[in-house]
């Protein structure tokens, strides 16, 4: 979107710099003077965060890459000798492996306000599809780079997610062989993970150019969803929206810093302070908490390679989102049957989330004893001939063992249902069956509408930002 | 705070700190490090220390410390010359202007000497089992500190349903999963290790609570550098974070948005 604005170089080097290389004007016109809606509230602030966020990660992880070895006997001690004997190497390490983690926060809300205020509809698919890519390409960055410590949850963890891919028919073990470079995960696998995970925050770099090109075309999304009208409704992105943004990030940066120095292990597992040992299995292997809802979803059903299909089903399908919301009023603001499923979807997330970082057969509520199961041992064993002691034996044990349990495989099951459902058929047909309220004329109408008492159409703003 | 904290993020992700079934959770304790301004004290890990080398030494290895660790800030705090000492008590094996192996006695860069050669001797004269490297042992067990606290302290005679089922060679301990451990009582009474003078009595709870320290600052022996960095960043980040907020309330001012 250009809007009146054009750059006019100021002197004559800029003028002859700017017949050769026009660097200037692109900075001036997409960046500085770029117009912006001026209704923009907090939860459009975190593309700037997660640009600032990949930079920390690109500049922390180029320093301690310095410092590591990939190699399977050196790893884990090449990192703690970051910890003890680089200077300041603990902070880098630390700020890398929770800024992921923030990496990740900013990213879901970056995602969930997408969906709230309908960022992926026409003329924005190819801006969302760019996201649900680079989201894709971070999740394999942080699943290389948690291998790299080489602890029991990288090795495990990278042993889980490779043995994914042997779930394909017919050439599934030649392509895990194929990853691993080796019959396991070994020391092959250890060094070809780091060249990934040291290539592909690049490729992000490359996808968020695209991401923020696709941007600039149609313009930045709003909390009203309607389009901009004309200048009245926006502001140059440069000072409003740098300081709004640079304010937002402030108080990002303190939560990121008050996890760096004072629980920097708080999301870390114990078990990854332990060297890789291929002889011991953890009791218990659970990915980083980011990919907990994906990983609940993989152990719903019972069939590996539905499982598989499932989890990357999981992601894909935002890829899809344009189509398979049939609605064509963009703010859940203006949606009331949306705008109840976006919290109902919200907790179904955050409950699958639950469900990976529990063991699957977790009891969450237990419902008695299974009558069925005990009579039928009973019967089984009076008619085998036993004596009644016996019998009472074997009614003990069953009585013992046989319980009628709802257990996190159930409610995994139940929430991997509606996951999907909420995407097809719900917002499918949601479209088609919901009454939206009325829509504002302009951006600006709608804030003179609050300022002046009436509303001009639509609800009032409830953040203003 | 830490457990505060941790219990308040464990309730939103989900992440509940697992005890495995049979395996008692151990009672958190006060220790001076724990919180925003904690912070190690120097004599209590050079007690540490010292339990550590007289006790646990002999089967665990600390493969990771350095002689010189000892000296650094946040630490035990011996000075250049005691670290030297304690460097010498030890032989390190090294080669000899003719490339003969031979040994000489330890110096400050010196990495802890292992009781061990490799991890078949270490199970050999263990039972079978292998006593952990205790470099970053409270990181590396769920509980940390108040887990190793609660394991050395914690052995008793199996109660009446464990009594049959203790394999032979295996302790009691309530802390350890499934109650049965190879490694017996390592403080086992009153007065094991002789503190100096002017010092705490040895006691089993005050020599177990001195280990702990040495072992927790052991694990991260940068935790007072990042403490004191932590504050004068969060305070730096507030300030900023408050500039920034009346720099954009004053820019937006005169926009109806």
């Amino acid at each position: 979107m250009h809007g009146e604005y054009r750059y006019e170089p100021k002197n004559g080097f800029m003028k002859w710099l700017d017949s050769r290389l026009p660097i200037m004007r692109l900075l001036d016109e997409s960046v500085l003077q770029f117009p912006t809606p001026k209704n923009l509230n907090y939860w459009f602030t975190f593309g700037g965060i997660l640009t600032f966020m990949l930079a920390v990660q690109i500049v922390t992880g180029i320093v301690l890459a310095m410092h590591y070895v990939p190699q399977e006997t050196m790893a884990f001690d090449s990192v703690e000798h970051i910890m003890r004997d680089v200077n300041y190497g603990w902070l880098l390490r630390y700020a890398h492996s929770n800024g992921a983690s923030m990496f990740f926060v900013a990213v879901y809300v970056h995602i969930f306000r997408g969906l709230y205020y309908g960022s992926y509809k026409a003329p924005r698919e190819v801006l969302w599809i760019l996201g649900v890519i680079i989201y894709l390409l971070m999740m394999a960055t942080g699943f290389l780079g948690y291998t790299l410590p080489w602890g029991q949850m990288s090795f495990w963890g990278a042993t889980v997610i490779t043995n994914f891919f042997s779930a394909i028919p017919v050439v599934g073990d030649a392509v895990t062989q194929w990853l691993w470079g080796s019959f396991a995960v070994d020391n092959s696998t250890l060094q070809r993970f780091f060249s990934l995970h040291y290539l592909l925050p690049f490729v992000i770099a490359g996808v968020v150019v695209l991401h923020i090109w696709a941007l600039h075309v149609p313009g930045n999304n709003n909390p009203l969803g309607i389009d901009v009208k004309g200048p009245q409704d926006t502001v140059p992105f440069h000072p409003y929206y740098t300081v709004k943004d640079g304010f937002a990030l402030a108080v990002f940066v303190l939560f990121f810093a008050a996890l760096v120095f004072f629980a920097p292990n708080l999301l870390g597992n114990p078990d990854n302070f332990v060297p890789a040992n291929r002889l011991v299995t953890p009791m218990h292997i659970v990915p980083e908490w980011y990919y907990l809802p994906f990983y609940a979803i993989l152990r719903s059903v019972p069939s590996k390679l539905l499982g598989v299909i499932l989890l990357f089903g999981g992601i894909l399908v935002w890829a899809f989102l344009p189509w398979l919301d049939t609605s064509y009023v963009r703010s859940a603001r203006f949606r009331p049957i949306f705008r109840q499923l976006f919290w109902v979807f919200g907790v179904v997330c955050i409950g699958l989330g639950w469900c990976g970082a529990q063991t699957p057969d977790h009891v969450i509520v237990d419902l008695g004893p299974n009558m069925t199961a005990i009579n039928a041992a009973v019967d089984h064993a009076t008619k085998a001939g036993k004596t009644p002691e016996e019998i009472a034996a074997v009614q003990k044990s069953a009585e013992a063992s046989e319980r009628v349990t709802f257990a996190v495989v159930d409610l995994s099951r139940i929430l991997t249902i509606a996951y999907f459902a909420f995407f097809f058929p719900g917002l499918f047909l949601l479209g088609w069956v919901e009454t939206p309220l009325p829509l504002p004329e302009s951006i600006s109408k709608a804030v003179l509408g609050t300022r002046g008492g009436a509303a001009s159409g639509g609800r009032p703003l409830e953040q203003r930002g | 705070m830490r457990r505060i904290s941790l219990a308040a993020v464990g309730l939103l992700l989900g992440i509940t700190v697992a005890f495995a079934d049979g395996q008692k959770e151990p009672e958190p304790q006060t220790w001076s490090w724990n919180g925003v301004f904690g912070h190690f004290d120097p004599v209590q890990l050079q007690r540490g220390y010292q339990v550590y080398k007289e006790v646990c030494s002999a089967c665990h290895s600390m493969r990771l410390m350095a002689f010189r660790n000892l000296g650094d800030p946040g630490g035990p705090g011996f000075s250049e010359a005691q670290v030297k000492a304690l460097a010498a008590t030890v032989q390190v094996a090294d080669l000899d202007d003719k490339g003969e192996p031979t040994t000489r006695p330890g110096i400050a860069a010196d990495r802890f000497p292992s009781p061990f050669p490799n991890e078949k001797a270490a199970r050999a004269a263990n039972g079978g089992a292998l006593p952990p490297d205790l470099t970053v042992i409270t990181e590396a067990r769920e509980g940390g500190a108040d887990y190793v606290h609660a394991l050395l302290l914690g052995y008793s005679d199996p109660p009446a349903d464990m009594k049959g089922k203790m394999m032979p060679g295996m302790n009691y301990n309530p802390y350890f999963l499934n109650g049965q451990i190879a490694m017996p009582a390592p403080l086992s009474t009153d007065g094991q290790v002789t503190y100096a003078e002017g010092q705490p009595a040895a006691t089993k709870a005050q020599m177990a609570k001195d280990v702990v320290a040495f072992l927790s600052w052991a694990a991260e022996p940068k935790m007072q550098e990042r403490k004191t960095m932590g504050i004068k960043v969060i305070a730096f980040l507030f300030v900023l974070s408050l500039l920034l907020y009346a720099a954009y309330k004053q820019l937006w001012r005169d926009v109806d948005h």
